[in-house]
């Protein structure tokens, strides 16, 4: 963990002796963030029905399911992983309350057994990355299909709708004297639970360290296979958490739910700063790159512009912040002269 | 210590980031709710501002039924709006439903993606002063103002099947080729084409159901496949004109052209070619320009409270003349219309 983490934290000390706009353009979270709040304001001035309260409880219910998921898949990014099976999981675990309170059971029971079919859904994924060794690409491409299929097959075509009243409604409910739906609760919980893990742990330097290099990381004594074994765990609960979100915020539990979710929150993750080849992330990025992804379809779609134009303008943020984020680092590096970034210089070749 | 900092920094600035959203979002209201919208039941109001809601958009179904719908529109003198999501989903239609809510339009007319799943969006934007018109596939009652029909269900599930019994001799194997596996209103025809067919035709079977998802690939697809498993299969009905456009190009260009009939719910345009080359005898629909014209005009009429939506309102529907609100909000259109060589030159949508 030595050489990486000392690296690691000088490098950013370096962002912090640059005046404010160096940063914003150099730090890829602070952009995010700048960006967000430019966004919304500029909606709230321009756009017609953007600027009224109730849009914050439309926005934070559609991202909702987002953002929880987005927790676990930084850190699961952050150590190089993938989870491609999370779509899928929301939708078996949707399924799985379904069947289980149409054949009577309390819906309590059955919330508590898709939580538990997210912790087998994920330890499944994390035992074939982990101990059989395959490629989490591959895994999760294969309990996509999986997963999904599962949750087809069990309910069919068919759709559960008579969930008691009490809890779909508390899906929905806003905080007294506010239009801030309940869901922000958990998810503010659980962003705390998962930024004390990732920033403050030894846990969590064992994930970034994971993802500069695996090797280096198992020489330091991070044990890389339980701690990608547990990260897969808790992407699969986590799942079926928003999957209980989901069937109760439309009072409806079908095999195709959330179909195509994990790719919004990958584009989320990636948005925020999270490299794709592992070591580098903040919550605080994705967090931000969530709810940007979210202002912008809100007022975009209150602006009339049709959705293939949105997926157009998000799916183009995204390459761009990409791009500029790889041309800004081949800047810095041609400019200080001082050889490869340090991060490349800490990992082996691959 | 300047680790531990530089994260609290992080977060702090999230959260003002945060702050500032949703502030902006609370601060700021009025201008945009008031205008001509909080009207309680039955009451008039001029906010004639109407947002038509497909199941999705680039459909030419739903263009033409959008097409009618902006003709009416502009005859009364509205404002007319087009919105919906890529893909044929109940989530993102909600994200649509609330759009609408945060414009407060006067109407918004939806053909429903799931009976249940959007119904408290739209219940939540009828308690904001929008009246909800639903059309081609419905919710539950509770969740709208009206629903207009096509065609009854017995008539359309009636005329496939008939259509398909005269072309294949009334007896053999038939397949369905279906939208996706949960459109209310393919399923409830399906399930009614299945009663038919066992009361009316003994010797019909229908073999399987398949589903190509409203997508011109994954239809043609499926049909390719239902050959190829039913080697004796004589027709397929589609009751989608997704569907049955790839599955008469694929039996078009194929062995199987001649032998097997294919039928359903098809537009003149898409078929013409199929007709023309005697792939396909004749097929169903009635017209979507007069459908999306009919659930204009109710919206009209709701929004300046000449109907309620009470079984027995009538209203005039400018030149489809005057219609009747039946049982439980329904309008109906008319009896479906039967497509065929010698008329199909007559109409173009």
């Amino acid at each position: 963990m030595t050489t990486a983490t000392t690296t690691t934290s000088t490098r950013v000390i370096r962002d912090y002796d640059r005046p404010l706009w160096r940063r914003i353009f150099v730090n890829r979270e602070f952009a995010i963030i700048a960006l967000l709040v430019l966004v919304a304001i500029v909606a709230a001035v321009t756009i017609r029905g953007f600027a009224q309260p109730i849009t914050a409880n439309y926005l934070l219910l559609d991202v909702a399911p987002i953002l929880l998921i987005a927790l676990p898949m930084t850190l699961v990014m952050i150590t190089g992983e993938i989870d491609l099976s999370v779509g899928s999981m929301v939708g078996l675990a949707s399924v799985v309350i379904g069947v289980l309170t149409e054949s009577g059971a309390p819906f309590e029971v059955a919330a508590l057994a898709a939580l538990l079919v997210g912790v087998v859904g994920g330890a499944l994924n994390g035992f074939l990355v982990t101990v059989v060794g395959l490629p989490s690409l591959a895994v999760t491409i294969g309990t996509l299909a999986l997963f999904r299929g599962l949750a087809v097959g069990l309910l069919g075509t068919t759709a559960v709708t008579d969930f008691p009243e009490t809890w779909t409604a508390l899906a929905k409910a806003k905080i007294a004297g506010t239009t801030i739906p309940y869901i922000v609760i958990p998810f503010l919980i659980l962003l705390v639970l998962f930024a004390v893990l990732l920033h403050f742990t030894p846990f969590g330097r064992g994930i970034f360290a994971i993802g500069l290099s695996k090797d280096a990381a198992r020489f330091s004594g991070v044990d890389v296979e339980r701690t990608k074994f547990i990260l897969f765990v808790l992407s699969g609960v986590v799942a079926a958490f928003a999957g209980i979100f989901y069937t109760l915020r439309f009072g409806s539990a079908r095999g195709d739910n959330a179909t195509g979710l994990e790719l919004q929150v990958i584009a989320a993750v990636v948005l925020g700063g999270v490299s794709v080849f592992g070591g580098r992330g903040h919550l605080h990025g994705v967090v931000a790159a969530v709810l940007l992804i979210g202002v912008l379809g809100s007022s975009l779609r209150l602006a009339g512009v049709t959705s293939d134009v949105i997926n157009i303008i998000t799916g183009g943020l995204l390459i761009f912040s990409v791009v500029a984020a790889s041309v800004l680092a081949w800047a810095q590096r041609v400019r200080s002269k001082a050889g490869p970034p340090l991060r490349v210089a800490a990992s082996p070749a691959p | 210590m300047t680790f531990a900092r530089k994260k609290i920094a992080g977060f702090a600035a999230v959260a003002v980031a945060a702050a500032l959203v949703l502030s902006g979002c609370a601060d700021t209201s009025g201008g945009t709710g008031g205008s001509g919208s909080g009207e309680g039941e039955g009451g008039g109001s001029d906010n004639l501002s109407i947002t038509f809601l497909p199941k999705n958009l680039g459909n030419p179904y739903f263009d033409t039924s959008s097409e009618g719908g902006k003709t009416a529109v502009d005859e009364f003198g509205g404002t007319f709006a087009e919105v919906g999501p890529a893909e044929a989903t109940p989530d993102a239609q909600v994200s649509y439903i609330n759009t609408a809510t945060q414009q407060a339009v006067g109407a918004l007319v939806v053909s429903a993606n799931d009976p249940k799943a959007i119904c408290d969006a739209l219940n939540e934007a009828r308690d904001a002063g929008v009246k909800v018109v639903t059309f081609d596939s419905d919710t539950n009652p509770e969740c709208r103002d009206l629903f207009i029909n096509q065609a009854d269900s017995e008539g359309i599930a009636k005329v496939q099947v008939d259509l398909i019994a005269d072309q294949i001799g009334g007896a053999g194997e038939v397949a369905i080729l279906s939208a996706s596996a949960n459109a209310t209103n393919q399923n409830a025809w399906i399930e009614l084409m299945e009663e038919y067919v066992a009361s009316e035709y003994p010797d019909i079977t229908i073999v399987e159901t398949v589903y190509g998802d409203d997508d011109d690939q994954t239809s043609f697809d499926k049909t390719a496949a239902l050959l190829q498993s039913h080697p004796n299969l004589k027709g397929i009905i589609s009751p989608t004109t997704v569907g049955i456009a790839a599955a008469a190009r694929y039996v078009s260009t194929s062995d199987y052209k001649g032998k097997v009939a294919i039928t359903g719910l098809g537009t003149p345009n898409q078929m013409r070619e199929y007709v023309e080359d005697n792939t396909v005898t004749a097929f169903a629909l009635w017209n979507p320009a007069d459908l999306g014209y009919l659930a204009a005009f109710a919206s009209k009429a709701l929004i300046e409270g000449e109907i309620t939506g009470e079984e027995g309102d009538t209203f005039e529907a400018g030149e489809l003349g005057e219609y009747t609100v039946g049982a439980d909000g329904v309008v109906l259109l008319g009896d479906p219309f039967e497509f065929n060589a010698e008329n199909i030159g007559e109409f173009d949508f």
